[in-house]
């Protein structure tokens, strides 16, 4: 069978390394990919807010909590750009979020394990967001393009982030022993969810070949995890801290990191909902919505009203809507 | 910075009491927003609020050797001098944004005046918070506008919310015996409510809401008397910090 000319033209986009635009054609499938992908990503950033927001009230000192809400607000503002940039494919803000409510889309499963002590912001930093630009970081490049753009802006702040996270702990780890032991014991809870962030060893991920063959990812999750823990490992000296793999050494023959045997049992009951906090994540990210809906009501109702107002009378801002009392 | 004069420091840590606990509020606020943007918004302006809270208090540390976080995590409620509005629960968003009109108004006539203080460290703090009150003043009206002619419910909830706030409005621009020491310092309390009545109340009239009448609450905050709610704020702030005496953060 012959490829139609948009398809030819598709192809060859995407062989060249150029950008997919929102007015280009392109396959059903890559759309749909990419939604799945870029709406997942932006839910990944909304939810990821609660565990974090959890310790703004209680933040140990000023300037640690003047640094927390930039950063949750950084992840609000990550969530518009992405929810944006899966609107060019034709999916609406509205259905991504009914979807995310209603439990029929996915999030990232680092975003249900809980965050009880102060170093955990420290470890979601360090770890989290460290995982988070490993697998980021290439999608700057990716083939759509109001996609790719999204990422570079993301990648700028989350690298800021995962300085601060890395910081927290140095600090911790440079404290008393009871904040030494904080760090640590964190560390070992954070460790093998972030290396699960990845996702699935490559003979059993599914959807990676396509979206390589497609320039959406350009590595695949093993590679990006052994990049990671190639970045990590260093670090954790400096820190001080012990990465909590007893099998993890130093392959002199791969020059890579051997890892210890990761939990997969642990990361497909988390994805199927069994995680510590999936419950809890949703309730709120519901709560939040159902909360907010007169709110949002009164907003499109106001805009409607000003909207059908002469335009003399918009003009004049002292004049009081009559319409409404 | 230069060391502040023990009326000086009880003045900074009047303001930056205000800001603390009204950025301690709305940090609850961060990721329950309405909507994205609002978690956004609120998020800077908790941001903004405790910026000044640190210049304040960092400020006001000076006069007794102290920093921002033996004063905002070591301090007793008796030792706060937050004015009642800023303690109030969230409520609902009508609630919030009813508090921010209120205390931005407030806010933005007293950095106003305060950029002309003979105090060159208060004078260049109320300058650089003058230009964020003021963009916290248009977000509130903004609201209180959408709320109050947005639909039956918000309207209903806009008119509760500002009769609720309304009674703490007074004790903003009450005037405190220590205050006629600092002539040409402070901006003296009671000689702002001219201006933010003139700058408030278009904002109720173009959203058709009136100036509430009723209660008065008796207030106390400059004076260490606080609501009831301040103390569960402060538990929850200094919980952490409390628990690990002597450490950095």
């Amino acid at each position: 069978m012959t490829a139609s000319v948009e398809e030819q033209q598709f192809t060859d986009l995407i062989a060249a390394d150029s950008r997919i635009e929102p007015r280009d054609w392109m396959p059903d499938a890559y759309r749909k990919t990419l939604v799945r992908q870029i709406s997942q990503h932006a839910h990944s950033e909304i939810i990821g807010m609660q565990p974090e927001s959890n310790w703004i009230t209680r933040a140990p000192s000023l300037k640690r909590k003047a640094i927390l809400i930039a950063k949750v607000q950084d992840e609000a503002g990550h969530g518009l750009y992405l929810y944006s940039a899966a609107q060019t494919l034709g999916t609406s803000r509205d259905e991504m979020t009914d979807a995310l409510i209603a439990g029929r889309a996915r999030y990232s499963s680092i975003f249900n394990y809980p965050a009880p002590s102060w170093a955990d912001i420290g470890s979601i930093g360090w770890l989290v967001d460290g995982a988070a630009i490993c697998n980021q970081v290439p999608l700057c490049r990716a083939s759509y393009g109001p996609y790719g753009r999204a990422m570079v802006r993301i990648c700028k702040e989350e690298s800021f982030h995962q300085r601060q996270g890395f910081e927290i702990l140095l600090e911790l780890m440079q404290g008393t022993a009871a904040q030494r032991e904080m760090a640590q014991e964190s560390v070992n809870r954070w460790y093998w969810p972030a290396l699960m962030m990845f996702g699935p060893p490559d003979d059993d991920s599914p959807n990676s070949a396509q979206s390589m063959k497609w320039k959406i990812k350009r590595h695949s999750n093993d590679e990006l995890r052994q990049r990671f823990v190639n970045m990590l490992v260093p670090q954790a000296a400096v820190l001080g801290v012990t990465l909590p793999d007893p099998d993890l050494r130093f392959n002199e023959a791969t020059q890579l990191y051997d890892l210890g045997e990761i939990d997969w049992t642990e990361f497909h009951e988390v994805l199927a909902g069994r995680g510590p906090a999936n419950a809890q994540r949703l309730q709120r990210r519901r709560d939040a919505h159902d909360d907010g809906r007169w709110v949002r009501e009164a907003a499109a109702a106001y805009a409607h009203k000003m909207a059908a107002k002469p335009a003399t009378d918009t003009a004049d801002a002292d004049v009081p809507n009559e319409a409404a009392s | 910075m230069s060391v502040a004069s023990a009326d000086v420091a009880e003045y900074a840590t009047w303001l930056g009491d205000d800001s603390l606990i009204l950025a301690q509020r709305l940090g609850e606020l961060i990721s329950r927003a309405p909507e994205l943007e609002e978690d956004v918004a609120l998020g800077n302006i908790a941001l903004d609020l405790l910026g000044h809270a640190r210049s304040l208090l960092q400020y006001a540390g000076t006069a007794t050797a102290q920093n921002e976080d033996d004063l905002a995590y070591w301090r007793t409620e008796p030792d706060f001098r937050s004015a009642h509005l800023m303690e109030q629960p969230n409520g609902d968003f009508a609630h919030v944004i009813a508090r921010q009109l209120v205390s931005a108004h407030y806010l933005y006539e007293l950095y106003a005046r305060l950029q002309a203080s003979a105090d060159l460290t208060l004078a260049a703090i109320a300058a650089k918070a003058v230009k964020e009150v003021n963009y916290h003043r248009d977000h509130a009206a903004q609201w209180t506008l959408r709320l109050a002619l947005g639909t039956d419910e918000s309207r209903r909830r806009m008119v509760a919310a500002l009769s609720d706030v309304w009674p703490y409005v007074d004790e903003l621009f009450r005037d405190e015996p220590f205050i006629d020491r600092l002539d040409g310092i402070a901006a003296r309390p009671s000689t702002l409510r001219t201006a933010f009545d003139a700058a408030i109340e278009p904002v109720l009239a173009e959203a058709d809401l009136a100036v509430p009448r009723g209660f008065t609450a008796a207030g106390g905050g400059r004076r260490g008397v606080h609501s009831e709610h301040l103390a569960f704020v402060l538990a929850e702030m200094q919980v952490l910090t409390r628990a690990h005496p002597g450490a950095k953060w």
